[in-house]
């Protein structure tokens, strides 16, 4: 039995750039489909309202595990057989993704001043101008920090898509195992990996809060 | 679509998904409570404690922060054989939540810590308070009383986390989900019920906070203010 | 009153007050106090004896609430001496927490403790550094709080009151501790002029009861009622003494123009 080596490391670094990837996809998709329930979130419609909070309720109380099993079975059982698991992995951390982004940019939007509603009103401007022009420049700013900190989040809870057998830094890591079993040292590598992915992103997020403490006083 | 649900396949194991939600709970508090003592500990420790403690409780909260759970999990479980320690899945489990919980108590709790004024222990300490005494009465209380709504989105992830100790087995209700579902071949309809039990369960543990900061904390109450 | 009512001294209004009645309770000699390069206290002295109002007046920035914080170890001084109580302040193997029951302080700002109701405010000194019990820190609580005529706001949180019965709240709970020296530090300073007049009734009897007291104050016409001795700082020293008639009579131009810009 080999033991653990440069070659399982550079294993490890190819399956880091597949969690990039899959990062990527559910930040990009989680942030469109999550822009789209922010906005029905703070709508003028109550129905749309009532199912911005209900969408929002359950994607927020169900874990995310079960959340990526549901589409991996679902999907079978609309008809689809023998879907890429980057695809059902991508799908589930795409839906998780959404429900905490609507969440945290509905709250950017709510904190911008309700004067500044009024005052876009006074001018005249049509609701979606209003939104455009005025609130979201102003709630773009506020959320960029907790954004940024949110896709610390995306990065770590990607290493659950190996439950739907897509090969990432997590799954790598277990199949490394299961041919050497060195538990510790592998998962320790494993460890340093998502931690040189995430760090940057954190420490990036919080200068970014602190640099809007400072601009707001 | 030609999919036909069943769940009645579901029903003859209804004792076990009974037991994976009382596992979850269980499981849930513990870390919590756990959780919320060592968080806390830390708070202080990293607030008010010599450099080499700042030092090491930034370093524990860094680290746990940017690693997954899932990561953390394999480590704790194996981590704890490796020394010669043979401990059960459900311990390990625990163990594993309350290092993650820990340490993102630690950064809500610091945050409620900071919040209390200067002039607030100038004034305890103008009173003859020993420092114990006004940590525990003045900074502690209003601290962790403001942050009490952080706290309770922070438990309730918690508990949706402790589905992800089914993967080093710990018979919770992911893991009795997992069981059934390949009983059953009725993996949907499993996946359905038990979404559908942790929604429950979250709404359950919001409730249980809210209740458990009406309990204490008495000015919310009186005043009216939401907690 | 009953003894209970009234928790502080008896009624000595026959008392005549002058600091020969006895040794000081505060003494400062010779401080000298600065905040890195800035010097805040130039060698100050000064004499408070027993019974005695002292009202330090100045203008913002001239080191009053520093002499105040002194007197009371909140800061630490370069130079000098200062006995408090029989405390030497300035011995670094000072009994602080002795010194704590001994006297009481009253800040601008209130500082309230926002999660506990006035009466529980009141009631944690005595719990913790008494040893009351909680019973005892009650009925203690009651008396002082009707003593600054707020008996029936006992379970009301900080919050809910208005700045003046706030501060009337956080002389009740400097006075539960039974102090020998209380040290006031513009008091009155964040309320508008009808709460002042009520928090400024407040220690007008704690004065008449014969509580020894130092007050920053910019009340030139309580200065003037009260005090038994008028403390003028300028520029970090004690630049003028004298009676509430000093008021009246200023010796240097600088007191002269501060009591010219106060009217
Ligand atoms: N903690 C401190 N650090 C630095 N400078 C201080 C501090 N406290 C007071 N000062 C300075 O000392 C001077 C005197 O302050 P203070 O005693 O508060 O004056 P007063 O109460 O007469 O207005 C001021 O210039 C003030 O800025
Ligand atoms: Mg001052």
């Amino acid at each position: 039995m080999q033991s653990f080596g440069l070659a399982h490391v550079e294993f490890l670094a190819w399956a880091a750039l597949w969690t990039v990837g899959l990062s990527a996809i559910a930040f990009v998709g989680g942030g469109l489909l999550g822009f789209a329930v922010a906005l029905l979130r703070v709508s003028s419609n109550p129905a749309a309202r009532v199912a911005a909070i209900v969408y929002i309720q359950i994607v927020q109380g169900t874990p995310l595990l079960i959340l990526l099993f549901l589409i991996y079975f679902g999907v079978a059982v609309i008809g689809f057989t023998g879907v890429p698991a980057i695809l059902a992995a991508g799908a589930g951390l795409t839906i998780y993704a959404s429900g905490f982004l609507a969440e945290i940019w509905r709250g950017c939007i709510q904190s911008v001043p309700k004067t500044q509603w009024e005052a876009a009103e006074c001018l005249a401007l049509t609701r979606w101008q209003r939104m455009t022009r005025v609130i979201l420049p102003q709630a773009l700013r506020i959320a960029t920090p907790p954004t940024v900190g949110f896709l610390v989040q995306i990065v770590k809870n990607t290493s659950l898509a190996s439950v739907v057998g897509f090969v990432e830094l997590a799954q790598a890591g277990k199949l490394i195992n299961n041919s050497i079993f060195e538990p510790f040292t592998i998962f320790v590598t494993v460890a340093v990996f998502y931690f040189a992915l995430c760090f940057p992103l954190s420490t990036w997020s919080r200068s970014l809060e602190r640099t809007l403490n400072v601009s707001r006083r | 679509m030609s999919y036909q649900f069943d769940f009645a396949a579901l029903l003859p194991y209804w004792p076990e998904f009974v037991r994976g939600l009382w596992l979850t709970l269980q499981l849930s508090a513990m870390a919590t409570v756990l959780g919320f003592i060592v968080g806390t500990l830390c708070a202080i420790g990293r607030a008010d404690g010599p450099p080499a403690v700042k030092w090491a409780v930034a370093a524990y909260v860094e680290v746990i922060r940017n690693t997954p759970l899932l990561v953390q999990i394999f480590l704790v479980y194996f981590g704890i054989a490796t020394l010669g320690i043979r401990i059960g899945a459900n311990t390990a489990a625990v163990a594993a939540l309350v290092v993650n919980v820990g340490a993102y108590t630690c950064e809500i709790v610091r945050a409620g810590l900071e919040s209390v004024h200067k002039a607030q222990l100038e004034a305890a300490d103008c009173l003859g308070l020993s420092r114990v005494q006004t940590y525990w009465h003045v900074v502690l209380r209003p601290a962790v009383e403001r942050v009490y709504p952080a706290l309770t989105s922070q438990y309730v992830l918690l508990m949706l986390a402790s589905s992800i100790t089914s993967q080093i087995s710990a018979e919770e209700l992911t893991a009795v989900a997992n069981r059934v579902q390949s009983d059953t071949f009725r993996s949907f309809e499993t996946y359905i019920v038990v979404g559908l039990l942790y929604l429950l369960l979250s709404f359950v543990v919001r409730i249980a906070f809210w209740l458990v900061g009406l309990g204490v904390f008495v000015r919310r109450r009186k005043l009216g203010t939401a907690l | 009153m009953s003894a209970v009512a009234n928790p502080t001294r008896a009624a000595r209004e026959d008392t005549p007050r002058s600091s020969q009645a006895g040794a000081p309770v505060v003494r400062l000699h010779d401080v000298h106090k600065s905040f890195g390069a800035l010097k805040v206290l130039d060698g100050v002295s000064l004499d408070v004896g027993p019974g005695e109002i002292a009202a330090i007046i100045g203008q913002s920035g001239s080191g009053k609430s520093t002499a105040l914080r002194c007197i009371n170890a909140l800061e630490t001084i370069q130079q000098g001496t200062i006995h408090v109580c029989g405390h030497a302040i300035h011995d670094p193997g000072l009994d602080r927490r002795a010194l704590r029951r001994d006297v009481g302080i009253v800040f601008q700002s209130y500082n309230l403790f926002p999660h506990l109701t006035a009466e529980q405010n009141i009631m944690l000194a005595p719990t913790c550094v008494k040893g009351m019990t909680k019973a005892q820190a009650r009925d203690l609580a009651r008396a002082v709080l009707s003593h600054v005529g707020l008996a029936e706001k006992a379970e009301h949180y900080p919050e809910q009151l208005s700045g003046g019965q706030q501060q009337r709240v956080a002389i009740a709970r400097s006075l539960a501790m039974r102090p020998k020296l209380m040290l006031f530090d513009e008091v009155t300073s964040a309320l508008d002029p009808q709460l002042t007049g009520e928090v400024l009734k407040v220690m007008e009897n704690l004065a008449r009861e014969g509580m020894t007291m130092i007050l920053v104050t910019h009340e030139m016409a309580f200065a003037r009622k009260v005090a038994s001795k008028v403390v003028y700082m300028h520029r970090g020293r004690v630049w003028e003494t004298g009676t509430g008639a000093m008021l009246d009579d200023p010796q240097t131009p600088e007191l002269r123009a501060f009591i010219g810009n106060g009217l």
